[in-house]
């Protein structure tokens, strides 16, 4: 892998704006049953907007940017061995349904570690005013060659 | 959620724990869902040819579902303002059987305003994420509600 990827920023995604049965859809995909992610009368009741993600679908996000990272031409990245060592989520509130979300990527760091690399992506999440919503981190570990 | 909820907790205590059975199916359902396509995920014939055992359980599927019995547990997904694990054994999600996961929930630090939660996530006996924790603090609802600087 590039070492000098190390610092670099991407440009921002597109928009994404989270639909309320995105929102569901997700929801059943990862077991949730807690009703401010289906009902919208409980998630006003709460006081959110509407229905409320769960707390990893910032990654249906975070994905277009990770996606940046691996077709970079100068990268280096071979997609086929890549592995995901760890993932983080730091928010500074919740997503909720008809929010309009645009991910920038920083590559945090590059390391190499015996013949493998790893790479910590940084992708930071905001709303359609500019707040931030959440910080997503993965590292992801590039086997060597064998 | 009041500072009293926090300040009751003990350390080490057991808040929550759910046992989930995942199939093929889930992992589909999973796939759609995230957009997260890697075949490894559906065909064994894929995840053999990269010396696989078969198909496996995305990660992020793991990680996802096993802060839910949390989210349960405070009442509100927007309590959880900080979540991380590492990937450090795969599930292998059997065409027949499925693959059952079993995440107990203890409480790893806790203060006043907020508590770390810490998740054993286990498979077959043997756990499949490292330093799982959430960090749950009541946040304001929505952006609205917070103070405008």
């Amino acid at each position: 892998m590039n070492p000098e990827l190390q610092g670099r920023v991407f440009a921002p995604t597109a928009p994404y704006l989270v639909g309320r049965e995105k929102v569901r859809e997700f929801a059943r995909a990862v077991f949730a049953t807690s009703p401010l992610s289906f009902d919208v009368q409980a998630a006003q009741a709460a006081g959110y907007s509407d229905v409320v993600a769960p707390p990893t679908f910032a990654v249906v996000i975070q994905e277009a940017t990770l996606a940046q990272l691996l077709a970079e031409p100068d990268a280096g990245i071979d997609f086929t061995r890549v592995v995901h060592g760890d993932q983080r989520f730091t928010y500074t509130r919740p997503i909720v349904a008809g929010d309009e979300l645009t991910a920038t990527l920083r590559v945090a760091s590059v390391k190499s570690l015996g013949g493998h690399s790893m790479v910590t992506a940084e992708s930071t999440i905001v709303d359609a005013a500019g707040d931030h919503v959440v910080t997503a981190i993965s590292t992801l570990v590039v086997r060597g060659d064998e | 959620m009041t500072t009293q909820f926090f300040s009751e907790l003990t350390v080490g205590e057991i808040v929550t724990e759910r046992s989930f059975a995942l199939t093929r199916d889930s992992l589909v359902r999973y796939a759609g869902a995230s957009g997260d396509f890697n075949p490894i995920h559906y065909s064994d014939a894929v995840a053999q040819s990269v010396g696989l055992p078969g198909v496996l359980a995305h990660g992020m599927l793991t990680m996802g579902l096993a802060v839910q019995p949390v989210v349960d547990w405070i009442g509100d997904a927007g309590f959880v303002s900080d979540y991380q694990v590492r990937f450090t054994r795969p599930v292998a999600v059997d065409a027949a059987v499925g693959a059952v996961l079993t995440v107990v929930a203890k409480v790893g630090a806790v203060d006043d305003a907020s508590a770390r939660i810490d998740l054993t996530v286990t498979f077959n006996g043997a756990t499949v994420l490292g330093k799982a924790q959430v960090r749950v603090s009541p946040t304001p609802a929505t952006a609205a509600d917070s103070p405008t600087v």
